[in-house]
């Protein structure tokens, strides 16, 4: 009877989980739809701790073990979570997506020692099972530990991989970490990736008796490889690799569904490793390159491509009060927002500029490229939080229409999101993605702090176009001193 | 050959389960608007802390004497917490700001 309860908590939150996800689709209904998800989640937990029995039929123990880490995990996620500003949202979740896989990976160490234990017990040697060249000789008893031990072994790389790939995310979002790359470090990735795989193998089809020393030595490689990983990635190219990670975890957790043969963290797992893996895809296609390109290309690395060696013109400065006048009397004011807005903090001072222009007369929009900032809706999020409303919010496309009719445009801290030599210049480390045709506006005004290039490391031609107009500093800053300079006029 | 047949026969079910879900995760994102792409990717990350549940029966498994499951089941089960709760709230944060705007 309690058995079958549990059944039905894992059916419930499955179903859970994908309506959850369905929802959180949907702009209307996100929010319950994350709620349900967790409502699941609660039940699947509950059910597990209280009514789960092993195949012996022994139910668990160590209830004070578990409330107590249940109970630290969640004050400390709690307070993370509620404290964490806006602008860090992203590591954030790369944070958290890294504890899920480290969480994995300390499931396989554990179910590891337990084989070996029993195998020395059934044994009395440290041979987990005999070699499976024995499965020739159809001795199929064979299959079962020699496919745990292969789930075991996954579980182990996957999640060791993503957590120390999402430490390494992190600490490049909060600028702990600088991107670092060497010669002919993709080689060396690739055959760190087939020793890790080679050893697998290894453990997996000869069982030698050293088989511990081995599992310790793939776990530390994996944990190796999600360093150099995710180092030589640029920083522009963040949102894709935490969404890829997050799909790797999701994987990793569907290993241990596979280990217990629990179909509530195998469809969980499954479900969020698709769907990652999915999300992925469509970020790679908004910046017009392939997944593998992302993953070897290492966009930030390679400066010596040739847009940046061209020869530039010399751009101009627009100052504080021309700024404020041209834009108070335009007619459409577009924003488009990138990085820089979210490290300035300034998205209320934006949203105070937006509304001070309408009270002006002045249609102000946002335009949002699909990429700009350090993760997808990541601007969305950010602008939401100063209560922009979200009918002003425009995407690429409807924005791209919109340009040619707009007489100012305020870029504020983007920079490879407008670069026009993703459109004209086929040696560009960007060629081919899709841009914000800001130069389509009669004037563009650029606010930077200083004239560095942007994360992908490449100049940008719009700066020195004859209607672009540099206005340096921090974003907060300046647009304060803007909407001071408006209320005077 | 006969080995690979049986152990397909065998684990039909996990099969079958996992190509639906492939199926099911895919389509159920597919028409998302990129507005809600970071929430949707923190949603999807606090569903995968559904690895806590391994965590807790691996923590409930172990014996009293042994420690290096204690001390690992414990310290997965508060990183498997950390996913979980983190992940929810920090999504709801995101989600709250969106409800609010729209009664604007």
């Amino acid at each position: 009877m309690e058995f079958n309860i549990l059944t039905l908590c894992y059916l419930i939150g499955s179903v859970t989980f994908i309506i959850g996800l369905k929802m959180l689709s949907n702009p209307a209904n996100a929010r319950q739809g994350n709620l349900i998800a967790a409502g699941g989640m609660v039940i699947a937990i509950l059910g597990t701790i209280f009514l789960y029995r092993d195949e012996a039929g022994n139910k668990l123990h160590n209830h004070g073990w578990i409330f107590g880490g249940i109970i630290i995990g969640s004050i400390v996620g709690t307070l993370a979570a509620r404290k964490v500003k806006m602008t860090a949202m992203p590591e954030m979740v790369s944070m958290f997506n890294g504890m899920g896989g480290a969480c994995a990976a300390l499931i396989s160490v554990v179910e590891f020692n337990h084989l070996v234990k029993e195998a020395a017990l059934n044994s009395g040697t440290g041979v987990l099972y005999p070699p499976l060249s024995d499965l020739a000789n159809n001795d199929s008893s064979l299959v079962m530990p020699a496919g745990q031990l292969l789930i075991i072994l996954l579980g182990l790389i996957i999640g060791s991989v993503s957590f120390a790939g999402s430490m390494i995310a992190w600490g490049k979002l909060n600028g702990g970490i600088k991107d670092f790359s060497f010669k002919g470090q993709h080689i060396f990735n690739i055959v760190l990736l087939l020793v890790i795989l080679g050893l697998a193998v290894f453990l997996v089809a000869e069982t030698p008796s050293g088989s511990r020393i081995i599992f310790y030595i793939i776990f530390a490689l994996s944990l190796l490889y999600g360093v150099f990983f995710v180092f030589p990635i640029g920083g522009a190219d963040m949102p894709v690799v935490i969404s890829l990670l997050n799909s790797f975890t999701g994987v990793a957790a569907a290993c241990g569904g596979f280990l217990y043969d629990n179909k509530v963290m195998l469809t969980g797992g499954i479900l969020v490793g698709a769907a990652g893996t999915l999300l992925t895809i469509l970020m790679c296609k908004a910046m017009n390159r392939s997944l593998a390109n992302v993953l070897i290309g290492s966009f930030g690395g390679d400066k010596t491509g040739a847009g940046s060696t061209k020869q530039q013109g010399a751009y101009k400065e627009i100052s504080l009060s021309d700024a404020a006048v041209v834009m108070a009397y335009a007619n459409k004011v577009i924003i488009v927002p990138g990085y820089g807005l979210a490290v300035a903090q300034a998205q209320h001072a934006c949203h105070d500029l937006e509304k001070i222009l309408n009270d002006k007369g002045v249609d102000v929009r946002y335009a949002i490229h699909p990429v700009a900032g350090r993760m997808p809706g990541h601007m969305n999020v950010l602008l939401a939080e100063a209560d922009v409303s979200y009918e002003k919010l425009q995407e690429m496309e409807e924005a791209n229409e919109e340009f040619p009719s707009t007489d100012v445009v305020l870029v504020l801290g983007a920079n490879d999101v407008v670069n026009p030599a993703a459109k004209t210049d086929p040696a560009s480390p960007i060629y081919g993605m899709p841009i914000l045709d800001v130069e389509m506006a009669k004037l563009v005004i650029v606010n930077k702090r200083s004239m560095k290039p942007g994360y992908a490391g490449i100049e940008n031609d719009l700066f020195f176009q004859k209607k672009t107009s540099m206005l340096f500093g921090d974003a907060k800053k300046v647009l304060q001193d803007l909407i001071g300079e408006i209320k005077n006029l | 050959m006969d080995t690979l047949l049986n152990w397909i026969t065998a684990n039909q079910q996990i099969i079958y389960i996992v190509i639906l879900m492939i199926f099911v995760g895919i389509e159920v994102i597919g028409r998302v608007p990129s507005v809600l792409h970071t929430p949707l990717m923190s949603g999807a990350n606090a569903i995968h802390g559904v690895v806590i549940i391994g965590a807790i029966i691996v923590m409930g498994k172990a014996e009293h004497d042994n420690y290096l499951a204690l001390i690992l089941g414990f310290l997965a089960v508060i990183l498997g917490t950390l996913n979980v709760v983190g992940g929810f709230v920090v999504t709801d944060r995101m989600l709250e700001m969106f409800k609010k705007k729209k009664k604007n």
